[in-house]
């Protein structure tokens, strides 16, 4: 009786094997990667670094940010600001491109696996790297910072453009290529116009992560707040640098919560 | 009105002007940064040869023997990242749970939570490590640790709108069967959120590899410590050779992690 009414599923036959095969793998991957942990302790000074640390999280560097000069914060924070903004609009250019090469229904399978394979390039290289490389060629400063986002952005941009690309309306590409309507017209009145508004969207994206790269650039000198605070932290002056992460915080909050207002508005 | 205007239906268009404001003030805002930033692409255009000259010396001719000394420092830094992504995930998990509102039905704690966890994801990792060798000393320690919180902010994020978007029925279904919130989280919660919880720590991992290949720059461990030593004797052979190195082993690893997220979800 109770046979014929608990038929119960048969249970899916999981390849217990290979299952554990990945567990081993995994656990002893991180095991390995614990045995590198070389804890020292903390340093002899580490205690006397805290309560300095906590003193200064609470006595902000008043000075600091009231200061209009060069040297002051504002300025500081202005040219983070800039450096985000011109490497975001320097890589949502030369994205543009790379994209479509990156695109199948653009340039055909064989020259779009080119194409992607080139911009996880470009992607995998990492613009601190790249900060150091246009450093020794234009100099230290806000520039070479703009270079590097610029270049190493195009990674990401031009990865989020071309899967817009593959995924748009083809209907309208056909019916300007049957018109008679040549390349450029095609690029212009089929592809750009239907794309637009995600290619604003995802670079407003891409101007929020770069606000964060900006502010971490000047840790090797190519320009941004990161200066002023990697300096505040050699020196152990940790009003100002905690002053620094404080303004940091809330400028980057600030500029994702607009930036988020106006991609929730463009798509 | 007159019956000849009825077929005639005039549209008329809509005004522009706000369309020319935003123009004009995106115009503005990226012309204004890039002269306060001192940008000059005709200065970067007449350098172009220098860049040309040094990108020559860093990967036409970079030192092959130097590998050798790389693959230690190298192996470091995918330890670095492990450990932070994995230590990063465990106390992610808890935290995500106290952050979702359909599970901790508390405004008054998932407000202050999701709010630590966005500082903590805005404080770059460089910055967070930075700190870190002030108080744990140079070495891979501190790197290790600021890998951790950066982690633990990002995993928390995504992991926490994954459970807010559950299929509810489930919980329900536990609920209505007089289920103990315990019962919830094991029944409905966990297995609807462990693929993308395990994606999310893959991906946590991909951003760690690639930050720890620059934390040594700080002194936070890792290969960026080699490659920051041989910058300053401007030994670009070796330099190229380092960022050769590195950038095919993130590339691998890039490749094999973004595989198994595209099997997990």
């Amino acid at each position: 009786m109770s046979e014929n009414i608990v038929n119960l599923p048969k249970k899916p036959q999981s390849n217990k094997l290979y299952k554990t095969l990945i567990y081993i793998v995994v656990f002893s991957l991180i095991i390995w990667a614990f045995q590198g942990l070389n804890y020292k302790g903390v340093m002899e000074t580490a205690s006397g670094t805290v309560s300095g640390m906590i003193r200064g999280l609470l006595n902000p560097d008043v000075d600091y940010i009231t200061n209009m000069t060069i040297d002051g914060l504002p300025n500081a924070v202005l040219e983070t600001i800039a450096i985000a903004i011109s490497g975001t609009f320097v890589s949502g250019i030369l994205a543009i491109p790379f994209a479509l090469l990156a695109s199948q229904n653009i340039v055909g399978e064989n020259v779009a696996k080119v194409g992607k394979f080139i911009i996880t390039m470009i992607r995998t290289f990492p613009e601190l790297i790249l900060a150091l490389i246009f450093i020794s060629v234009v100099g230290p400063g806000a520039p070479a910072g703009i270079l590097a986002l610029g270049i190493h952005s195009i990674g990401m941009l031009g990865k989020l453009y071309s899967e817009s690309i593959e995924s748009m309306d083809i209907g309208v590409k056909e019916a300007l290529e049957s018109c008679g309507g040549n390349k450029a017209e095609v690029l212009f009145r089929a592809v750009l116009p239907q794309v637009a508004p995600e290619f604003l969207s995802y670079t407003l994206f891409r101007f929020e992560i770069n606000m964060r790269a900006a502010s971490t650039l000047g840790l090797v000198g190519a320009g941004g707040i990161g200066a002023p605070l990697i300096f505040a932290i050699r020196s152990r002056r940790w009003d100002r640098a905690f002053t620094i992460v404080i303004v940091l915080v809330i400028t980057v909050t600030i500029i994702d919560y607009i930036s988020g207002k106006i991609r929730k508005k463009l798509v | 009105m007159s019956e000849a205007s009825v077929d005639k239906i005039v549209v008329e268009k809509p005004l522009r002007v706000k369309f020319y404001f935003t123009i004009a003030l995106v115009a503005f805002l990226i012309l204004g940064s890039a002269y306060f930033a001192g940008f000059n692409i005709f200065e970067v255009l007449a350098n172009l040869d220098q860049t040309l000259r040094l990108l020559e010396r860093l990967f036409i001719w970079p030192d092959w023997s130097y590998i050798s000394n790389i693959v230690g420092p190298l192996l470091e830094t995918v330890q670095m990242a492990i450990v932070g992504s994995f230590l990063g995930a465990i106390v992610a998990f808890p935290v995500s749970l106290l952050a979702a509102d359909n599970f901790i039905e508390n405004k008054y704690i998932n407000t202050p939570v999701r709010l630590v966890l966005n500082v903590f994801r805005t404080i770059p990792a460089l910055v967070l490590a930075s700190l870190f060798v002030a108080v744990f000393g140079i070495g891979s320690f501190a790197g290790i640790v600021a890998l951790f919180i950066f982690s633990f902010g990002l995993i928390s994020k995504l992991t926490y709108e994954s459970i807010e978007s559950i299929d509810y029925g489930q919980v329900e279904a536990i609920v209505s069967l007089g289920g103990t919130k315990l019962e919830v989280l094991r029944y409905a919660i966990i297995p609807q959120i462990l693929p993308q919880f395990m994606s999310y720590t893959l991906y946590a991992f991909e951003v760690n590899v690639r930050a720890a290949a620059v934390l040594g720059y700080v002194g936070a461990g890792g290969i960026g410590q080699t490659y920051e030593r041989n910058l300053a004797f401007r030994l670009f052979d070796r330099v190229g050779m380092i960022i050769i190195v590195s950038f095919v082993a993130v590339l691998i690893i890039d490749l094999i992690s973004s595989n198994i997220r595209k099997r997990l979800v």
